[in-house]
């Protein structure tokens, strides 16, 4: 099955250099992602997994921060590539998506521009085709009304539908690779629960391999197959999710588990019909 | 449309409030243009003949509206001190102060905005600080002596240009627009570094956006996402600077025109000022109010066009 | 970093700042040459040792004209911005403490004022007063006003809602001793910065106004005035215009820098 790998994070090490003393906050990061597989990344604020999601979405500057380590993808070492070839790679084999989808999208611009960005920047698509592309994935990530959607603005939309519209942005190039960022803590509990069913669907539709990160394990739980629990840099505890969660093997899991409130996700979606008012 | 609306009524009132101000004030404080224009030694009986050829023997507030009303007919009144329409002595004027104007100002943003974006890209390199330094030290510096040290440079070092050469724009346009451009340089030079270290903050602080992030995972080079998606959130408090400068720039040529021995809108008003010859003064201080008020309105306009958020239509 | 970078721009400003009194206040007391004083043998007398700035066209004293006018420009900025202020806190102060519709009111005139270039309102209000070094404290000062008044205004508008006012007035303060005693001691810090942009304008203002002929009245000594005449012997005797230039610059330069370090 080896062949499967897509992605192959070894031995990864971040360090700070914007201030006067370095500071190191990942310790031997290590991961592999096959495809069509949802992988979660759970850890409180700090431990170090946006940093580690940032650097394979090659996202850190290469100034202010040193890496260590290898970041396989297709068999090249995403860390040591040149920044031509890694751009190539953003935004077409390997996107993201972000905590706060207000400000991860740009104001001043149309949600049809921002969408279509990807295709302009990697394809030679005539104008048409784009159309005919924004379109169909704004459909796909189940916006209603689409071809209203992407002549309005972010600030006109709600929390949920700008997701949506950060999710085509990234899928519209249908990447190898989908890094989600914390995607769901912005947004509502209900609005959650349909965030993470859309990427679901997309995973089961487009084989996108997705690294789910998140602070809330019972989502990590109903979405993910393979779990990583980051603690103060390090990863202290990774396996099967249901291992991880009905035998955690690590005092720090036992604790986030425990911190979990006994509220069957399952329950929410369910309830979602009569809660949501809007 | 409250917007809009309240932008109207105050430039209304700005007209208004300056118009009635001005010309209550001239009426009541400064002295009798009959006798400035007759002189002293000049018989109660001609000097009451001309104030009734004036009407300046109504209430004030009658000899204004009628002013007003018939400002806005193009009849601009009869100059004092030369006898003639105040709108034929200014009319060819309008020209060399616009066109001295509108070239600070492309000049301001032409030198500015590729600064600006330069000195942040390249934050805190041995460029970016030179210019900094260069920056801070050319704001300080008055139009007019601007104006004097390109003189200097240009016009007594290197003639590339004859100081008090001017050429009016109706003999040779070309030798009109080449001579506008030394006095325009003066006016834009210390506008500039204003715009320059505004947008060079506005960017910097542009560049720990979420928005910038998602540019660059899309893909971007560093380029694309400053022209593309940062350029147009940057510039927003700049447009603010732009409108406001512009008018210092209107009011600032009057000034530099002394430098350059241009015949503008500046000299006349000096020269009326001086004269106490107040049709002229007040016509010349309602074009430039209006000119201004219209750079405002622009400004408002350009802004909600740049940021959905705004729009004229609420808010 | 950007705290080193404020450090250097207000020590530079400082030094700038002191450099600039104590060239103006030691050139006072000094034995320099009276200003005022004409020799036709200096005529265009390059700069010495003897006349460091060299002489102007009528053989007076470059530098005693210099720290003249550079006191008088200076004096007349102080003026320019405390009438500002002072008059700015009042109505900024009341309109923004009471609101209502004298608030509305002022606030759109101050507004329509304000949208009007300073300096041709200066211009205006000396076509009225004449010509002359109060006239022009007075008319910048006036023409400065609005700005001031909006700062003041906006400080407390925002301070009138916070809970230390709700405070103080539940204690039973009276709205004098509130905006007085409370609210004006945290508007100081904006206030400060502006009252030294403030300064600045005026020292360009001042100087612009000289430059045309209608601040300080000659043989008095100002710096605008100064470069108006260096502008007829600019090949001659350039260093008639770039001494006074160059007190204008240093003087707006020194606050400018210092005004930039308060900035947050």
């Amino acid at each position: 099955m080896e062949n499967d790998v897509l992605l192959e994070v070894t031995d990864l090490n971040i360090e700070f250099h914007d201030h006067i003393i370095p500071e190191t906050v990942v310790f031997d990061f290590d991961l592999t992602l096959k495809q069509g597989e949802i992988v979660g990344l759970v850890g409180e604020s700090g431990s170090g997994k946006s940093m580690s999601a940032l650097a394979i979405a090659g996202l850190l500057s290469r100034k202010d921060m040193k890496k260590r380590g290898r970041i396989f993808y297709d068999g090249k070492d995403l860390l040591t590539i040149s920044r031509n070839e890694l751009r190539s790679i953003q935004g077409n084999d390997i996107s993201m998506i972000f905590q706060e989808p207000l400000t991860s999208l740009n104001p001043v611009k149309r949600i049809y521009d921002q969408v279509e960005e990807p295709l302009r920047i990697h394809t030679d698509l005539s104008k048409e085709q784009r159309y005919e592309k924004v379109l169909k994935i704004l459909t796909e990530v189940e916006l209603d009304d689409p071809e209203h959607v992407m002549r309005q603005y972010p600030h006109e939309l709600s929390g949920g539908m700008r997701q949506r519209v950060m999710i085509a942005t990234a899928m519209i190039m249908e990447p190898k690779i989908l890094i989600a960022d914390e995607p769901t803590t912005a947004l509502d509990v209900t609005i959650q629960s349909q965030i993470v069913k859309l990427l679901k669907k997309l995973n089961a539709r487009k084989k996108t391999s997705i690294l789910f990160i998140s602070h809330d394990l019972s989502l990590v739980r109903t979405l993910c197959e393979r779990v990583l629990v980051m603690k103060d840099g390090y990863i202290v505890e990774s396996g099967p999710v249901e291992r991880v969660f009905t035998n955690p093997t690590e005092e720090y899991t036992k604790k986030l588990i425990a911190a979990i409130p006994k509220i069957d996700p399952e329950l929410i979606y369910h309830n979602e019909r009569d809660t949501d008012s809007k | 449309m409250r917007y809009a609306l309240k932008k109207i009524v105050t430039m209304m009132i700005t007209v208004i409030v300056v118009t009635l101000f001005v010309y209550i004030a001239f009426n009541l404080i400064s002295g009798d243009p009959a006798i400035s224009m007759l002189g002293t030694n000049a018989t109660p009986e001609r000097l009451n003949a001309l104030r009734e050829e004036l009407h300046l023997n109504d209430p004030v507030i009658v000899r204004y509206f009628r002013w007003l009303i018939a400002l806005f007919k193009g009849d601009m009144g009869v100059s004092y001190s030369y006898r003639i329409d105040v709108s034929t002595m200014i009319f060819d004027k309008i020209p060399v102060t616009a066109t001295m104007a509108a070239m600070s100002f492309i000049l301001m943003i032409v030198i500015s905005i590729p600064l600006g974006i330069h000195t942040s890209k390249y934050q805190g390199g041995v460029l970016d600080r030179i210019i900094m330094i260069l920056n801070q030290i050319i704001m300080s510096i008055p139009p007019f002596f601007s104006g004097i040290l390109i003189t200097l440079i240009f016009g007594r070092i290197l003639k590339i240009f004859t100081p008090g050469g001017y050429v009016s724009y109706s003999n040779d346009f070309g030798g009109f627009l080449w001579y506008m451009f030394f006095p325009s340089l003066a006016i834009a030079l210390p506008k500039a570094t204003m715009a320059v270290k505004l947008l060079r903050g506005s960017l910097i602080s542009e560049y720990n956006m979420d928005y910038v992030r998602t540019a660059y995972s899309k893909g971007n080079t560093t380029n694309g996402v400053i022209y593309n998606h940062m350029l147009k959130n940057a510039i927003l408090p700049v447009i603010t600077f732009l409108g406001m400068a512009l008018t210092d720039i209107i009011a600032g040529s009057i000034i530099v025109e002394q430098v350059f021995g241009i015949p503008g809108l500046g000299r006349i008003l000096l020269t009326s000022i001086s004269n106490r010859d107040y049709p002229v003064v007040m016509a010349i201080i309602v074009i430039i109010s209006f000119m201004v008020l219209v750079v405002n309105m622009l400004v408002d306009i350009i802004y909600s066009l740049i940021d959905p958020r705004i729009s004229f239509e609420d808010k | 970093m950007k705290t080193n970078k404020k450090n250097f721009n207000f020590i530079l400003g400082i030094g700038i700042i002191i450099f600039m009194v104590l060239f103006v206040f030691l050139g006072r007391i000094l034995p320099l040459r009276d200003a005022n004083a004409i020799d036709a043998t200096l005529k265009f007398a390059p700069p010495s040792l003897k006349h460091p700035f060299g002489c102007d066209n009528f053989g007076r004293e470059i530098l005693s004209r210099v720290i003249q006018g550079s006191f008088s420009t200076f004096c007349i900025a102080l003026g320019t911005v405390f009438i500002g202020t002072f008059f700015g806190i009042i109505i900024g102060a009341l309109t923004g403490y009471f609101g209502g519709l004298v608030d509305e009111i002022l606030m759109r005139i101050n507004d329509a004022i304000f949208a009007f270039p300073s300096i041709l309102l200066a211009l205006l209000f000396i076509s009225l007063l004449g010509p002359g070094t109060y006239q022009v404290v007075i008319a910048l000062g006036i023409a400065f006003i609005p700005s001031f008044a909006r700062i003041v205004r906006g400080e407390f508008l925002k301070n009138r809602n916070m809970d230390y006012v709700k405070c103080a007035k539940l204690l039973g303060a009276s709205d004098l001793r509130i905006m007085v005693i409370h609210i004006l001691p945290n508007t100081l810090k904006v206030l400060l910065n502006s009252v030294l942009i403030g300064f600045n304008n005026a020292v360009l203002a001042e100087a612009s106004m000289s430059f045309l002929g209608i601040g300080v009245q000659p043989p008095d000594p100002s710096l605008g005035r100064m470069l108006s005449e260096a502008q007829g012997f600019l090949f001659k005797a350039p260093n008639y215009a770039l001494f006074p230039g160059l007190a204008i610059i240093l003087m707006v330069l020194g606050f400018g820098l210092l005004s930039d370090s308060f900035e947050k």
